[in-house]
């Protein structure tokens, strides 16, 4: 176990570890994905951000300031548990959990918001703004924004807002501005749309701290190399536990900003296999999912080219999942990227096959997990029956689940 | 005076001659918008425009995440997209139109990115030309990603419009006007589409700038929906586009005649002497 006073991070770590070949180019691209499809008014702030983060990652200071942080507020690094009871139901393999539940705020959306927070202050601007699904991602933003003396203003779609009704209450207790967005579905995707907007009129003093790997380059290479720490810490730790890497690395995907912060330390390692679980909702054959990178096809959305849930005629297509977190009709478009390539496999768990993970892992282990994250779970479960009892599976435990205990009182009729 | 010649090689297209010409005999330049499908009967607002003076006309195919459009856009979007609006539709309503033979006025079409790929851009702009539409607008497609666009619509003859902003710095400004087609837009603020109070101050800077790099037709859009913004915008710009202010009272129930009548005084305004500094 690393030592409180013992550096975490260093700016190979943050700049990709020497990975090498898996970033995007100067345009942003992961492939054919990624991307800048945004209003005009929009670039020159992009660039902004991308050049002053360029000389964030390699500049020693803000690596230090951002690994004192990391350490010091966010808990860091977060342990890795073995979870053998629960296990026991996935064919006897074992699983493993990073438990990014453990960190400040209860999410791996610490990670990033505090490294973006940083480069706020870099740019010298003193407000944020931000979007949220399940609201961990607005939670962490007004807790950054709190720490560091920023204004911030979340947009929360109103249906989300009544599902999470907890965080908005915790968001508004650390100073935030809670917008209740009520065109569209209501949900993520809408709250992303009126950020954009508010970031296009407030550009001039406003930084958007975007909360997933998604969006506009640089957004996708800023966010997964804050959250990457997830992986570059498991892999060290499940070296140290078991002599060796796992055999597979899971994570739910929503927007995908968990899955690409574990997954990324070890894309260089051919013998782990990727799996990402989004969202199956009611099934995929309900049409009721977010089976964004399973049953959509390639578009643009929020301002990059990546898989898409859309019609007929090219219009998105409301996604729906039990968690808050993952019920979003885009993704990353380094997730796309790792998909066509072969590098990683998606798959759907639905809201039924989740909730069982989660009350699962709550009965055998003593954890109660998010319920974004129990897609993961309960993908480990199904991977371990296949892979047999030798398999050790790493799952991303991203998130615990107390701001769930709504849904989970009329799930369960608790 | 004269103006530099962005790029006197490329042979403008049927909107660019038809604005060129309209703007070199003094005419202020009018660009109505309407969200196509917008009401069972939304092609008569076209006729209206026609008959109400406008220099070319605005036909938005409606997207589900209109992300830099303001409320009122966002509503007719809605609006049209229930009603059961969709890009083929639209078209086939614009084909039985024809655009200019028709109307006398130029057709372009808005619409966000996504709806360009997903029948891929060859298809769309040839279904755009089918449709007797000149030109397109994609305001979430900046001049560095419209690389797969270009070629392609200036193959099927559809002049490809590009946006400037009062944030972008002058390099990248004569790339824009260099490389838009049929005319540059001009977004005359930070910000959504939408009426403002106002005309942004931002304005008359921006096409200052453009016109420092290009004589091609420079539109003022944004927040411009009264005849004294409009007067205004003409101190600077060659034209404006009113999108909000139309859309506005199509949803409160405005029909054609309606919007003949709004048109007017614009149209009045726009045709004033003007003290611009050319």
């Amino acid at each position: 176990m690393t030592s409180t006073d013992e550096t975490i991070i260093t700016p190979a770590d943050l700049a990709g570890g020497g990975v090498g070949g898996d970033d995007p180019d100067v345009r942003g691209k992961f492939g054919i994905f990624g991307g800048r499809y945004v209003p005009e008014a929009l670039i020159p702030a992009l660039d902004e951000v991308a050049a002053e983060y360029e000389k964030a990652k390699t500049d020693l200071d803000f690596v230090r300031e951002f690994d004192h942080l990391l350490r010091t507020y966010a808990g860091r690094p977060t342990t890795l548990t073995e979870v053998p009871r629960f296990a026991e139901h996935a064919g006897g393999a074992r699983i493993l959990l990073k438990r990014e539940d453990l960190t400040h705020t209860g999410a791996h959306k610490i990670n990033n918001v505090l490294g973006q927070a940083l480069l706020t202050r870099r740019l010298g601007k003193r407000r944020v703004i931000a979007e949220t699904g399940a609201g961990q991602h607005g939670v962490a933003t007004a807790t950054a924004a709190a720490l560091m003396g920023l204004e911030c203003v979340i947009y929360m779609g109103a249906v989300d807002c009544e599902r999470q009704a907890l965080n908005v209450a915790r968001m508004k207790l650390l100073g935030a501005t809670v917008v209740p967005v009520t065109n569209g579905s209501q949900t993520l995707k809408d709250a992303i749309n009126e950020a954009f907007r508010d970031w296009v009129t407030n550009v001039e003093h406003t930084h958007y701290l975007f909360g997933t790997v998604a969006g506009p380059h640089p957004f996708p290479e800023i966010v997964r190399d804050f959250a990457r720490i997830i992986g570059v810490e498991a892999r060290r730790q499940v070296r140290e536990l078991i002599g060796r890497l796992p055999d597979a690395v899971c994570a739910a995907v929503g927007g995908g900003s968990n899955a690409i912060g574990l997954f990324h330390a070890f894309i260089p390692d051919e013998g782990v296999r990727l799996y990402g679980y989004e969202a199956g909702g009611r099934g995929a054959e309900t049409g009721e999912h977010a089976l964004t990178l399973t049953q959509g096809s390639v578009g643009v959305l929020h301002g990059a080219r990546t898989y898409v849930l859309q019609d007929d005629e090219g219009q998105t297509i409301e996604s729906h999942s039990i968690s808050a977190g993952l019920d979003y009709p885009g993704v990353g478009p380094e997730h796309a990227w790792l998909k066509d390539s072969g590098r990683a496999t998606y798959e759907g768990v639905t809201d039924e096959e989740a909730m069982e993970a989660f009350a699962l892992l709550a009965r055998t282990e003593g954890i109660i997990p998010a319920i974004e994250s129990s897609h993961a779970l309960a993908g480990a479960l199904r991977l371990g029956r296949e892979l047999g009892p030798d398999a050790v599976i790493l799952v991303n435990l991203s998130g615990r689940g107390d701001k769930d205990m709504g849904t989970a009182m009329k799930y369960f009729n608790l | 005076m004269t103006y530099p010649r962005t790029n006197p090689a490329v042979a403008a297209g049927a909107v660019e001659r038809h604005l060129r010409a309209r703007r070199d005999v003094g005419r202020g330049l009018l660009m109505p918008y309407v969200t196509g499908g917008i009401t069972p009967g939304w092609t008569d607002y076209l006729r209206a425009f026609a008959a109400a003076g406008a220099d070319a006309i605005e036909v938005g195919l409606p997207f589900s995440d209109p992300t830099l459009d303001g409320v009122t856009i966002q509503q007719a979007s809605d609006a049209a997209l229930a009603r059961g609006a969709s890009t083929r539709r639209i078209l086939a309503d614009l084909s039985e139109l024809s655009g200019l033979p028709d109307l006398g006025v130029p057709l372009v079409v808005s619409t966000y990115y996504n709806l360009v790929l997903h029948d891929g851009p060859e298809a769309f702009c040839a279904a755009l030309r089918r449709a007797g539409v000149g030109g397109l607008i994609v305001p979430d497609l900046p001049v560095h990603e419209a690389d797969e666009l270009t070629g392609v619509a200036e193959g099927a003859g559809i002049e490809l419009v590009l946006l400037a902003s009062p944030a972008t710095p002058q390099p990248r400004l004569a790339e824009i006007s260099a490389r838009s087609r049929g005319f540059v837009y001009a977004v005359s603020l930070m910000g959504t589409t939408g009426e403002r109070a106002a005309l942004a101050a931002s304005a008359a800077e921006l096409t200052g700038r453009i016109r420092r790099v290009t004589d091609r037709p420079v539109l003022l859009g944004f927040g411009i929906s009264t005849p004294d913004q409009a007067r205004g915008a003409r101190r600077h710009a060659d034209g404006v586009v009113v999108g909000a202010a139309v859309m506005r009272r199509v949803l409160d129930g405005a029909g054609p005649d309606d919007l003949r009548a709004f048109l007017a005084p614009l149209r009045q305004a726009l045709d004033q002497e003007c003290d611009r500094p050319r």
